[in-house]
């Protein structure tokens, strides 16, 4: 008879050296010893019976969410690992959770991949677990399969994140950036450029003390309010690298639009203001890790905003302009003094000005 | 903002525009041409391009931007030497933010760091020092770099370093000084100017009586400006009321910052370390004598130049490159044959495509919206990343 016994219920594995060795990339008991103290146990909080090398999905289960899904990716490398505000693991999964929801789909699944550099501290790992993990949980998704390798001294700073995406959008939604008429609205949902701004001082550098924190937040709870306040929404992008500029030009060139903006009307807290003053920088040009560009129906623009203020992530949302039939793919803005200026994409990036 | 947004306020800049107008409409060149105001300074165009001044103003007032923007006047052949001594094992080389694209004839800083030399971005000389006393086993060398504006901080520095007995600290130095050069241009057969806006923030270091050549010899007016866009607008107004009354004066219109007699512990600073050097080479407007200052031999172990050889070796400026043209006023930037095409921000060919307060590029990035038409005949849409 083959009586075998039911298989021992797995023991985590657990890390006692302080810091991460070519050996825990190994893949032998060592990487498995790492994976399993640092991100099984922050990630699914117990041990699964069986690790297998891809996470499944019933699709029954996942076309109740909608009929169509999304599929994104972004790796994060970021200097320093912990700023206020955030940190790394909380940029990898808001970052991609963003990327999905500005879509219109609900973020259901994220995979988290790390490259991590040799000598790098356990204990500074486990914190950017457990932040990815606590950050997954807040943004209602499941970190559902991962990889981790580890590479020389030098070979990368510190720790590389990359985390790949799955959402699924309900049916007739349709968000484009190629969609946008003259006539709508552009709107900002607060506050503009804390993040590029944090980090640039986190790094220290600059010796300037500010209390500016990155704004990095997931906003699929936001989009989704905003959604169902303005079901005409026509485009939602997020802000990050190269900031509002870059977005409302990707915006004004795939619908072939002019946008007019107001300078007047963009939200900047003074810290940031003054702080891009010091150093010669553009705000509209700062990345931003909470901050989306909607585009909405001319109609529906005092709705949109309305449910966008009350959302706490929407904090200081505004109305910053509107497409209209100027020059296609050309963005303009009024400044608070009356002029108008081209606002265009970044060439490289920004450099801060010598006098 | 305080003391910001007061410089900033719209109404205020209606009424100066109305006035502007009022007052060029009397004018008599203006008939005939545009009166041609120079900016002389990198951050009057800065402000200019980025409030838009340049679509505010009457088409009977033309701003000409000048030579003030130390990154973009830089010689190509300089860039090849501080890329040199970047690549030094030995050799931290340290910088302001936007030096780091200027092209040289072979590569940028840029290019040179990724290609593995040790540049590092710095936001004061001071902190080139502290990296120095950081790291005694390598050299330090600061890139210095601009107007009087910022010869004063490398000149503290390398007294700094002096007092301290650093050692392994130098500077290179490319600081220049203006007023040569606003000679050089006025002295220009094809000039075509009625009148500057002087630079705010060298004159706080200079004080304004070197100017007043440019008022007795040339006969031309000068208003020292601020560079908020309300300083502009008022200077601009100051400037072609002298037009109007037929004065050729040197006036200060930044007053709250500018002393008539400059900052003397600034100048004495830079007297004791720099000296004048007998011509400086400029990209787009070629060897101006006394141009530029060197380190004197009492700091020569302070002096990049002198502690690593260099190649010293002169780059002609591209032909086709019309910078020279638009440096004084002669043709506009969109005239310039290469414009856009061959010279974008990406791969500037001349000088003034290299920074943001240079006139092309900032024509090219932030344009004067009711001329942009003209201005970007062949722009192309930029690839998104």
């Amino acid at each position: 008879m083959n009586m075998r016994p039911p298989p021992p219920k797995r023991v985590l594995g657990r890390v006692f050296i302080p810091t991460v060795t070519l050996a825990h990339g190994g893949g032998g008991k060592a990487m498995k010893d790492l994976i399993d103290d640092v991100f099984i146990s922050a990630f699914a909080g117990a041990a699964p019976e069986v690790l297998e090398d891809q996470a499944r999905f019933d699709l029954t289960m996942l076309a109740t969410h909608g009929d169509r899904l999304a599929f994104t990716t972004d790796s994060f490398v970021v200097d320093p690992l912990f700023f206020p505000g955030g940190d790394i693991g909380k940029l990898a999964v808001y970052g991609t959770v963003n990327d999905l929801a500005v879509g219109g789909a609900k973020p259901l699944y994220l995979s988290c991949a790390v490259v991590i550099e040799e000598g790098m501290k356990v204990e500074m790992l486990r914190r950017i677990a457990l932040s990815m993990a606590e950050a997954a949980h807040e943004a209602g998704v499941t970190i559902v399969t991962g990889d981790t390798k580890v590479v020389q001294r030098g070979a990368c700073d510190k720790i590389f994140i990359t985390t790949t995406g799955i959402g699924i959008i309900r049916p007739g939604l349709n968000l484009g950036i190629d969609l946008v008429k003259p006539g709508d609205a552009i709107l900002v949902n607060g506050l503009l450029g804390d993040h590029g701004a944090a980090i640039l001082c986190a790094r220290g550098d600059m010796e300037l003390e500010t209390s500016i924190a990155s704004d990095c937040a997931a906003l699929h709870g936001l989009i989704e309010v905003l959604l169902t306040a303005a079901p005409g929404t026509r485009c939602i992008r997020d802000a990050t690298r190269g900031g509002v500029a870059t977005v409302l030009n990707e915006i004004a060139e795939a619908s072939g639009v002019s946008i007019e903006i107001e300078e007047a009307l963009t939200p900047l807290r003074d810290e940031v203001r003054g702080f891009c003053e010091i150093l010669g920088l553009d705000p509209l040009y700062l990345a931003n890790e909470g901050k989306i560009v909607i585009a909405v129906p001319a109609e529906e623009s005092a709705a949109a905003l309305a449910a966008l203020s009350m959302h706490p992530l929407g904090h200081g949302s505004s109305i910053i302009g509107h497409a209209g039939r100027g020059e296609a793919g050309r963005v303009t803005m009024e400044t608070v003094f009356g002029g108008r200026r081209i606002v265009d994409m970044l060439v490289g990036e920004q450099l801060p000005r010598i006098c | 903002m305080k003391y910001t947004d007061e410089f900033r306020d719209r109404e205020k800049a209606k009424v100066l525009i109305k006035e502007i107008d009022k007052l060029a409409a009397t004018i008599e060149i203006a008939r005939t041409r545009p009166i041609n105001i120079m900016e002389v300074c990198g951050g009057h165009t800065h402000s200019i391009f980025r409030y838009g001044l340049e679509g505010m103003l009457p088409d009977a007032v033309e701003l000409v931007h000048g030579p003030g923007c130390p990154v973009c006047v830089l010689p190509m052949g300089r860039v090849d030497d501080c890329v040199s001594i970047a690549e030094r094992p030995e050799v931290i080389f340290t910088t302001f933010g936007d030096a780091m694209r200027v092209p040289g004839s072979k590569k940028s800083l840029q290019q040179a760091k990724a290609d593995g030399a040790d540049v590092r971005m710095v936001y004061s000389p001071m902190d080139a020092l502290s990296l120095a006393r950081k790291n005694l086993d390598r050299e330090v060398v600061f890139f210095g770099l601009g107007f009087e504006t910022t010869m004063p901080s490398t000149a503290l520095t390398v007294l700094q370093a002096e007092a301290d007995g650093i050692k392994n600290f130098s500077v290179f130095c490319n600081h220049i000084t203006i007023v040569p050069t606003i000679k050089a241009i006025l002295d220009s057969p094809d000039l075509h100017l009625d009148g500057f806006l002087g630079p705010g923030h060298v004159s706080m270091v200079i004080g304004t009586a070197p100017y007043e050549f440019i008022a007795d010899f040339y006969k031309r007016p000068m208003v020292v400006a601020g560079f908020e866009p309300l300083d502009v607008l008022q200077s601009v107004w100051m400037v072609l009321k002298q037009i109007k009354d037929g004065r050729a004066e040197i006036e200060n219109q930044y007053a709250r910052i500018v002393p008539e007699a400059g900052n003397n512990a600034a100048l004495a600073a830079v007297g004791k370390v720099y000296e004048l050097r007998e011509f400086f080479e400029w990209r787009g407007l070629g060897s101006i004598d006394h141009s530029g200052v060197k380190v004197r031999d009492d700091y020569a172990s302070f002096d990049a130049e002198r502690k690593f050889a260099i190649p010293g070796v002169k780059i002609a400026d591209p032909k086709s490159c019309q910078c020279g043209e638009v440096l004084k006023g002669v043709i506009k930037p969109w005239q310039c044959k290469v414009f856009g095409t061959a010279c974008t921000p990406e791969m500037p060919l001349g000088a003034l495509m290299v920074s943001s307060e240079g006139a092309c590029a900032a024509y090219y990035q932030y344009g004067g919206v009711k001329k942009h038409t003209a201005a970007r005949p062949n722009a192309q849409p930029v690839a998104v990343s």
